[in-house]
């Protein structure tokens, strides 16, 4: 076990690192990298958005690794959704397109969190419109190792 | 989440008591893994071998003491990661190599026919009195039947194999021999089960046997079973063979450790699997 | 192209016309994130996959824009609609320009 005081610390904030990743210094180095709310605004071109019914975002409440951590996003007739982890060094995660094919307008993956923070799902809906929701995940460090 | 340990009512009284501190805490459920449907169910509990004379009462999967995110992974093999291994491990099997010409399939044709059971049954003494894992059943097969190079142990096209040469014992019982010719690689790998290594003078028994279940730092200690090996582990986004998984636990107590493929660690792997005896090979399970 | 990418798709043989029906893929890759440094301090260099698309008999299925922040072997599960008797085409594109491709074909009765 590492014991490293700036990771102790960092496991009393009930934050986490990922694997190797000094936290301090990916923050920094992220500096240049667009926040949440300009790649949602680029998402929406500076359209209006609005909060809750509509999208669907299921994470766990909290991860037992942030190297992996399942999610779903969901919003009925939606043409695209997009997924920020604004906790991250890197915000985005993924944006889904919903083809004439699609089934239900919905898809899981698996997804790196850096941090204990809310994810967010923005999905513009048939009808051109924009609706925002957001699902907090606690990431916890590993016993051994972290 | 719910946790789902209680402690012993008798364990906290006892630490109340101040008496020695067996604080393992017990899972409240020890339902089956139901993978696929139901096409797989693999117990997650059995009774203590007998040679454990009493230290633990029941063995458990190192699967009950996980998220239910996590388990979820292992209930189907298309959402178990370690799956996708498991395929390169096929082709790994049909693969010519060597001077001789020849590929595992070869010599051992239909994986799921002659592999059979190996698992479940390895580390065992081969036919010269040495102690051998599957990964030395396997490099001995490529240095002297198909002439090529060995595999690193803890490389991935070793860790591709050895998940799928797990696979095809999936659901038998854990059976390594601990009497006759083993029995003294088994006496050396439990006189290092008990020893204290390192700064923190930690030996496996003090985590995996007095205190599975309770937490270590954000995190359930498990009993340190082997069954799911080698296991998808999300933290490493990849296979962890049970040497490697050695390595760490006793690198975390501070200590010099041994080598990946070393005789050391492959009494430790014959003592840890005969503690498991009993629990299904559970293929390539998935951790975090 | 990296090491032994393999993709894994689970999608029925069958279905009856206009069912919508769940698909399942995996695809091994290490996804690096290009936020990891190695033992001397240097950063290792983003290399992941970035797009995934999915379409049935040249139709549009399913269209994913992926960032660093996917896991190492990207997993998607997502559902479909078959009108008729067709081929899924699965692709990945990697950083590298390497395209990694599947296809299965699914029988409407």
């Amino acid at each position: 076990m590492k014991i490293d005081r700036r990771e102790v610390l960092v496991v009393g904030a009930g934050a986490a690192a990922l694997a190797s990743l000094p936290l301090t210094a990916m923050a920094q180095d992220g500096a240049a990298e667009k926040t949440a709310d300009e790649l949602i605004a680029e998402f929406t071109g500076g359209a209006e958005v609005a909060e809750g019914d509509g999208v669907t975002l299921t994470a766990p409440e909290i991860a037992e690794n942030g190297n992996t951590v399942p999610i779903s996003v969901e919003a009925e007739g939606a043409s695209e959704i997009l997924v920020l982890a604004p906790g991250n060094p890197t915000p985005p995660v993924a944006t889904f397109k919903f083809g004439e094919l699609a089934g239900a307008h919905m898809a899981s993956t698996r997804i790196r969190l850096a941090e204990t923070q809310d994810v967010v799902a923005v999905a513009k809906l048939a009808d051109g419109s924009f609706v925002r929701t957001s699902s907090n995940v606690k990431v916890t460090i590993g016993g051994c190792g972290g | 989440m719910t946790i789902p340990f209680r402690r012993a009512a008798l364990a906290a009284m006892a630490c109340a008591l101040a008496l020695p501190a067996l604080a393992e805490t017990a899972p409240e459920s020890t339902d089956p893994i139901v993978i696929n449907g139901g096409e797989v169910e693999l117990q997650t509990a059995a009774p203590a071998p007998e040679h454990l004379d009493g230290a633990l009462d029941e063995i458990y999967s190192g699967w009950l003491f996980r998220d239910p995110d996590t388990q979820t992974m292992q209930t189907d093999d298309f959402e178990n990661p370690g799956m996708i291994f498991v395929d390169q491990g096929m082709d790994e099997w049909n693969m010519v190599e060597g001077e001789a010409g020849k590929s595992c399939a070869s010599c051992h044709e239909d994986v799921s026919e002659s592999m059979k059971g190996v698992r479940a049954t390895t580390p065992k003494v081969n036919k010269d009195g040495a102690l051998w894992s599957v990964e030395d059943y396997v490099n001995d097969c490529r240095t002297s039947r198909m002439q090529a190079e060995a595999l690193d142990w803890n490389g991935d096209r070793m860790k591709n194999l050895t998940a799928l040469i797990s696979m095809q014992s999936r659901g038998m019982p854990m059976d390594v021999a601990i009497d006759g010719a083993a029995q003294p690689f088994w006496e050396q790998g439990k006189e290092m089960y008990y020893t204290r290594y390192g700064q923190l003078e930690l030996a496996c028994s003090n985590c995996h046997e007095d205190h599975y279940g309770d937490w270590i730092r954000a995190d359930h200690l498990s009993q340190g079973q082997t069954n799911g090996f080698p296991v998808y582990r999300l933290k490493d986004a990849g296979l962890v063979s049970q040497h490697n998984r050695f390595r760490g636990c006793i690198r975390d107590t501070r200590a010099e450790t041994f080598p990946i493929g070393s005789d050391e660690f492959r009494a430790l792997e014959l003592y840890v699997a005969s503690r498991g005896n009993g629990l299904p090979v559970e293929g390539v399970s998935v951790r975090h | 192209m990296a090491d032994n990418v393999k993709p894994r798709v689970r999608v029925p043989k069958t279905a009856s016309k206009d069912e919508v029906i769940q698909i399942k893929t995996l695809i091994s890759h290490p996804m690096e994130s290009g936020q990891r440094k190695d033992k001397d301090g240097n950063v290792i260099p983003r290399s992941i996959i970035n797009r995934f698309h999915v379409t049935f008999n040249g139709t549009d299925v399913l269209d994913v824009a992926m960032d660093p922040a996917i896991s190492t072997n990207p997993y998607f599960e997502f559902e479909a609609k078959v009108p008729e008797s067709g081929e899924f085409v699965f692709t990945w594109y990697d950083d590298d320009g390497s395209v990694y491709e599947d296809k299965h074909s699914v029988e409407v009765s």
